[in-house]
């Protein structure tokens, strides 16, 4: 079955609103529409320059033990881009620790926006649905903001919207596995189930994951490994913000629907019978 | 007089009265980003000049990195 012909019908009246509008998450304003994971980059000098390429205006961080953690040069160069940190709990399997994970980043980075992983194993990385439903409630209650990664099933994304979470993030595929959106049908229906930001997280291997993300009505496009691995990051970052602004404008021009045989563009009228 | 705890998963013994503050100074060099947990629960920093260890303690010393 071809997902286009899918996605197509499912797709709501396009948004009439300027394509690159900025958009409202958790309260503040971002005219940059990629929020950037900072894992996996060789150096700080090389973080900054992927940053800058970028035109992020998030980034995700880490809390892990002094010895293991960057510390803070690596707040340092962040702070110089000006970018918002956004911290996260990957590596939580349970409510209990995602909470726990939570609190501390608020203690370390002196911010209540979280964006909350409650994983199921280390061989997927797919989201736990029970305990991540569970950490989003208690966070909310404890005055977090919260961006739930989750999967891409919409009525989880419903509920989760529907207990407070400030953004939903589903994924495309499994994190790290640069698989693109598996399943485009459910990021299209999610779009349409809840009103708060959606935010395609996880799966993204290349420029167009990232541009069929937005085409399919996502808000924003959260990205880690698909720059930082890439062979030059400096360059897919930049690939990756002219792919969201593209995905963004092409979502908002309203693309033609798909045909099952062609139709000419240069008219019949007039062809000479040579 | 020293006890017997646990930091980021090591044994490690430390003189009785050691206080959170002075464990943070101890294992990091300018804390400003540092965060700690005591057995499951914050130790919020205001709290850490006041807050004592105690043996079979388990803390965590966490610092910023960076992640997805």
């Amino acid at each position: 079955m071809n997902d286009g012909e899918l996605t197509e019908e499912l797709v709501p009246a396009l948004e009439q609103e300027e394509a690159t509008d900025p958009f409202s998450l958790g309260g503040e304003t971002f005219t940059s529409r990629l929020i950037l994971g900072t894992g996996g980059l060789p150096s700080l000098e090389v973080l900054e320059r992927v940053v800058r390429a970028s035109g992020t205006q998030l980034v995700t961080v880490a809390l892990r033990r002094v010895e293991a953690a960057a510390g803070s040069a690596m707040l340092e160069v962040l702070s110089r881009c000006g970018v918002r940190l956004l911290p996260n709990t990957a590596g939580c399997q349970t409510a209990r620790e995602a909470v726990l994970t939570a609190q501390l980043s608020r203690e370390a980075f002196e911010t209540d926006w979280i964006k909350l992983e409650v994983i199921g194993d280390d061989r997927t990385l797919l989201p736990d649905a029970v305990e991540l439903m569970d950490a989003a409630e208690q966070l909310v209650a404890d005055g977090f903001t919260v961006l739930a990664y989750t999967t891409d099933d919409p009525i989880l994304g419903r509920r989760l919207a529907d207990v407070g979470c400030a953004a939903v993030m589903p994924l495309g595929s499994p994190i790290g596995s640069g698989l693109g959106i598996r399943n485009p049908y459910n990021i299209a229906l999610l779009r349409e189930e809840v009103s708060v930001p959606v935010v395609l997280d996880a799966g993204i291997g290349t420029a167009s994951d990232a541009a069929l993300a937005m085409e399919l009505g996502c808000d924003a496009v959260l990205l880690a490994s698909a720059v930082t691995r890439a062979r030059e990051p400096v360059q897919m970052a930049l690939a990756m913000r002219q792919a969201v602004e593209g995905g963004r404008l092409a979502r908002g021009a309203g693309r033609i629907p798909r045909r099952w045989l062609a139709e000419a563009s240069t008219s019949m009228q007039g062809l000479p019978e040579l | 007089m020293t006890i017997s705890l646990t930091v980021n998963g090591d044994p490690v013994e430390l003189a009785d009265g050691t206080t959170v503050a002075a464990l943070v100074a101890d294992r990091t060099s300018g804390h400003d980003r540092v965060a700690v947990a005591r057995n499951g629960d914050v130790v919020p920093r205001s709290s850490w000049t006041t807050t004592e260890l105690s043996p079979g303690d388990r803390l965590e010393v966490l610092a910023p990195t960076a992640g997805g």
